[in-house]
């Protein structure tokens, strides 16, 4: 086996492992939407208007007005999902003792999915005017 | 010469040194896991919140009364921070993992994540917390 690979930042490409190598690509592309999306949405949110502004009813009609402005947004959840949840999987691995291992990345998973449904639920049934 | 400094540190104290690799290279990658920790923790208050948006439109807007109080504002300017220095130093990470040559200049790129959030940073920054004196003044 190779020696890893030297990184200064990152952790360097996994080799061995066709999953962890799978989640280094994961993590790493969903960045690349999410440094656009999520600075674009913390920009749009803080200086473009202000959260003093954005009331629930602000949202149903201004800002979730249209099917393309929701898909936009739930496409910034499913990569903010796929890079936090992934990035923690990391995380986990690093710090977590192994007798507990599985069961805390079960909860992870499961609190994911749990994420996935509330902001799914919420972007397609909220009324449209 | 006093104890700890300068190029004689004894290979004993630079055992009990609590560094990885030390340098820029460990102070980057202890930020960014700091960061990525506590963006994500915001992430399940923020999924949750947008959630109440549909399920209970009032509890949606008190809390975000509460983000844009005062002590919301500088919470948020944290988050701000923390989202920010995650993204530069991420895209610091993705050039230096696809571009191995690159990693030559690491020292470099990390100057420029941090020159271009001071830039960016503080003006932005003012503009979230600049309410605050402005609705006490």
């Amino acid at each position: 086996m190779n020696a890893p690979r030297y990184s200064r930042g990152g952790r360097p490409r996994p080799v061995g492992s066709a999953v962890d190598l799978y989640v280094w690509y994961a993590v790493r592309l969903s960045s690349l939407a999410l440094f656009v999306l999520a600075l674009a949405h913390f920009a749009m949110t803080h200086f473009v208007f202000d959260p003093a502004d954005q009331s629930a009813e602000w949202v149903r009609q201004a800002r979730w007005s249209s099917v393309a402005l929701r898909a936009l947004d739930w496409g910034m959840l499913m990569a903010v999902l796929v890079h936090g949840f992934l990035g923690m999987r990391t995380v986990l691995q690093d710090y977590v003792p192994s007798r507990v291992r599985s069961l805390s990345l079960g909860a992870l998973y499961a609190l994911a999915l749990i994420l996935f449904v509330l902001g799914t639920q919420v972007v397609v049934t909220l009324p449209m005017d | 010469m006093s104890r700890g400094s300068g190029p004689l540190a004894s290979p004993q104290r630079l055992r009990n040194y609590p560094s990885y690799r030390g340098g820029e290279g460990m102070v980057a990658w202890a930020f960014h896991r700091i960061s990525g920790i506590g963006v994500w923790l915001f992430i399940i208050l923020h999924v949750i919140d947008i959630w109440l948006i549909g399920a209970n439109p009032e509890a949606y807007d008190f809390l975000g009364q509460i983000y844009s109080s005062p002590p919301g504002r500088v919470m948020e300017t944290v988050l701000g921070a923390a989202l920010f220095y995650h993204a530069l130093n991420g895209m610091r990470i993705v050039v230096m993992d696809f571009w191995p040559a690159l990693t030559a200049y690491h020292r470099q790129l990390w100057r420029i994540v941090w020159i271009v959030f001071f830039a960016l940073g503080l003006p932005g920054a003012y503009i979230i917390l600049k309410p605050i004196w402005e609705v006490a003044g």
